[in-house]
């Protein structure tokens, strides 16, 4: 009996010291999960965006107006419970527009981000790795890039092709706004390539595929993530204002800143505000968690960083 | 001149290492077009062999070049001139491609455990990634080797999935050591492995070395400035100033009797409890900058014994007694000739 109890007070012993031991033994990558987890903005930040995504998904089960059907018997009508937030001049459903919008916003942003990382990696990576003259000549066109205002340059483009897509659109975007990235990546391949495990990767005979992806990627995660989230902000306030000012997504697909661009009429600045006002909320809501996630992730990866 | 004089000590021995007149400079670029208008000659002109399985240690002060020397050793660095041979075949100019191959031969333990392990691969990667790189190995044979190699230096297999922040610098070390010994290697190049470590885990970790290098029969060229680690663990002793060797010899003659007064001055400088202390030899002055070195002797700015000679003739090295070398016009009968020598080329 005794002896029985033993054993178990025994086990359980070595159980909890088990437990302690996985309670403590977190990979880096949990240990940012678990600061950025609390952080409350970021969290709230993360909600929001998620119901933004969900919205965008399930547009058409929340209306059930073709947010680019016009109805010219239609125009500019007040709220009314058939159309919740009034017509356009068009006669489209502002509610289904709104809600079709957060499409393209968040598809352009997202995209266009994704986009700009992967243009930024490679050329970041490769000015940072090798440096010399791949360095020098990534650098002298990032500069040259960086001297032109973008918004001269992306009108000059949006100009030259005949149709704006998304596909196009995205591209613009990306092909203007890399060099940013590009700059923070190398930044970084530059610090650790001083660092000894660096010489310990080629040291094995490591190639410089493996040492880029597994050595270098990895330690630069922290800044190409905040950064890139912080970028998707950028993106959807470009595409807004692109198609504000009716040089971004052609109508009649909807989006949040070709809705806004309405708002140039001042009669509907003045009579109208629930044809601009939620548009311009959405943008704002939007931006602004994403800068919160951005913030977030930056205190996730850097504690050193930030006041708290 | 002194690659010959080696080449003599060891012809019956299996030479695993050769290096011969190796130079590393580094440019100092200056000026609008960014030319170089200087060199930093943190290796310069050092020859020497390593014989299989023994230790030839390296000292010196701070900033005297081992660290680049070891690099330059394993081509890690280009040398700017010189051969290196290994295993009969010379590394020197094969490209970072070229090389590749050969690195599972020779490995590298590095100074400082916090930087030299990347902290977002676990213990298991790390130890396995050479394998991985360098070997056809099946995932279950990699496993069965790393897990027996992480036993072999002292750890548990449980820390395989740990992280190298859970680990203090001596455990770091001990993955440093599994990850270098894993291929199996030749030749691994100890760059002051423990001089960021505690004493007392430093013995540990020497120890360990030290079981390792007759376990798996392995060459270390082992650099620190520690003489008493360097005397633990070497069967040779290299002194290095400024970019050159000073001395070379077994570790018993050249602790018993040193013969460069530069090695001389610095193992009376080794801390011991001892009260006799007080009228010990100290190294005055700075070590001289390796961008501007003083002419012929390199160390005549800081020596005891210097004389006109040493201002003019770089001294030599050259075997003062059996297998001990050193490079110092104290030891040199032809003092007078030599002398005369200079004179009349000026």
């Amino acid at each position: 009996m005794t002896k029985n109890n033993e054993e178990t007070s025994v086990e359980s012993e070595a159980k909890t010291s088990q437990e302690i031991e996985d309670e403590e033994r977190k990979t880096p990558f949990q240990m940012s999960f678990q600061r950025f987890m609390k952080n409350k903005l970021a969290v709230v930040g993360v909600v929001v965006l998620v119901l933004m995504v969900l919205m965008a998904v399930f547009a058409p089960l929340l209306t059930s107006h073709d947010p680019t059907k016009s109805d010219l018997m239609l125009v500019e009508n007040k709220p009314s419970a058939e159309h919740i937030l009034g017509t356009d001049g068009s006669g489209r459903d502002n509610f289904a527009r709104l809600l079709y919008g957060s499409r393209i916003s968040l598809i352009v942003g997202f995209s266009a981000m994704l986009f700009t990382l992967f243009f930024g990696i490679v050329t970041g990576a490769a000015a940072g790795y090798y440096g010399g003259k791949v360095d020098a000549i990534i650098m002298r066109i990032a500069d040259l890039i960086y001297a032109l205002p973008f918004f001269v340059l992306a009108l000059t483009i949006i100009a030259i092709v005949e149709e704006v897509t998304i596909g196009i659109f995205v591209t613009i975007i990306a092909i203007t706004t890399w060099p940013n990235l590009s700059r923070i990546i190398r930044g970084s391949f530059l610090t650790l390539r001083e660092q000894e495990f660096i010489l310990s990767a080629q040291s094995i005979g490591a190639n410089d595929f493996r040492i880029i992806f597994k050595h270098f990627i990895p330690n630069t995660m922290g800044p190409i993530v905040v950064n890139a989230t912080l970028m998707m902000a950028t993106m959807i306030i470009i595409e807004s204002g692109m198609s504000f000012i009716g040089m971004g997504i052609p109508q009649p697909t909807p989006t949040w800143g070709n809705m806004i661009s309405e708002a140039q009429s001042i009669r509907i600045l003045r009579d109208h505000p629930e044809a601009w006002l939620p548009p311009g909320l959405f943008i704002l809501v939007t931006v602004l968690s994403i800068n919160f996630i951005g913030d977030g992730l930056r205190d996730a990866f850097d504690p050193k960083s930030g006041d708290n | 001149m002194s690659a010959k004089i080696n080449n003599d000590v060891v012809t019956e021995k299996d030479t695993l290492v050769k290096i011969s007149n190796v130079k590393k400079y580094f440019p100092v670029k200056g000026g609008i077009l960014r030319r170089p208008i200087n060199f930093v000659k943190a290796v310069d002109d050092v020859s020497f062999t390593v014989q299989k399985g023994e230790t030839l240690g390296v000292v010196g002060e701070s900033g005297c070049g081992k660290s680049t020397l070891g690099r330059v050793v394993l081509n890690l660095l280009p040398s700017t001139s010189g051969h290196i041979h290994f295993k009969d075949e010379e590394i020197t100019d094969k490209s970072t491609r070229q090389m590749r191959p050969l690195r599972k031969e020779m490995q590298m333990i590095f100074q400082d455990p916090f930087s030299s392990l990347n902290t977002k691969m676990s213990v298991r990667e790390l130890i396995e990634e050479p394998l991985i790189v360098q070997s056809n190995f099946s995932k279950e044979e990699r496993r069965e080797k790393v897990e027996h190699m992480v036993e072999k230096v002292g750890l548990r297999i449980a820390d395989l999935v740990k992280y190298p922040h859970e680990f203090s610098g001596g455990q770091r070390q001990r993955i440093s050591i599994a990850r270098a010994l894993i291929l199996e290697p030749s030749f691994i190049v100890c760059d002051e492995p423990v001089s960021a470590l505690d004493m007392s885990i430093q013995a540990q970790v020497l120890n360990l070395m030290k079981d390792l290098q007759e376990e798996f029969n392995l060459t270390y060229l082992f650099i620190s400035h520690d003489l008493n680690v360097v005397n633990h663990m070497s069967d040779r002793v290299a002194v290095m100033y400024l970019g050159r060797i000073v001395e070379i010899a077994s570790n018993e003659s050249i602790y018993e009797d040193p013969l460069h007064p530069y090695s001389q001055i610095l193992l009376q400088s080794i801390p011991t409890v001892s009260e006799e202390n007080q009228d010990k030899a100290t190294l005055s002055g700075e070590l001289p900058s390796p961008l501007d070195p003083p002419s012929g002797c390199a160390f005549r700015t800081r020596c005891p014994f210097a004389h006109d000679l040493c201002k003019e003739v770089r001294p030599e090295l050259r075997e003062i007694k059996e297998g001990h070398y050193a490079a110092c016009h104290l030891y040199n009968e032809d003092n007078e000739k030599a002398f005369t020598k200079q004179g009349e080329i000026e």
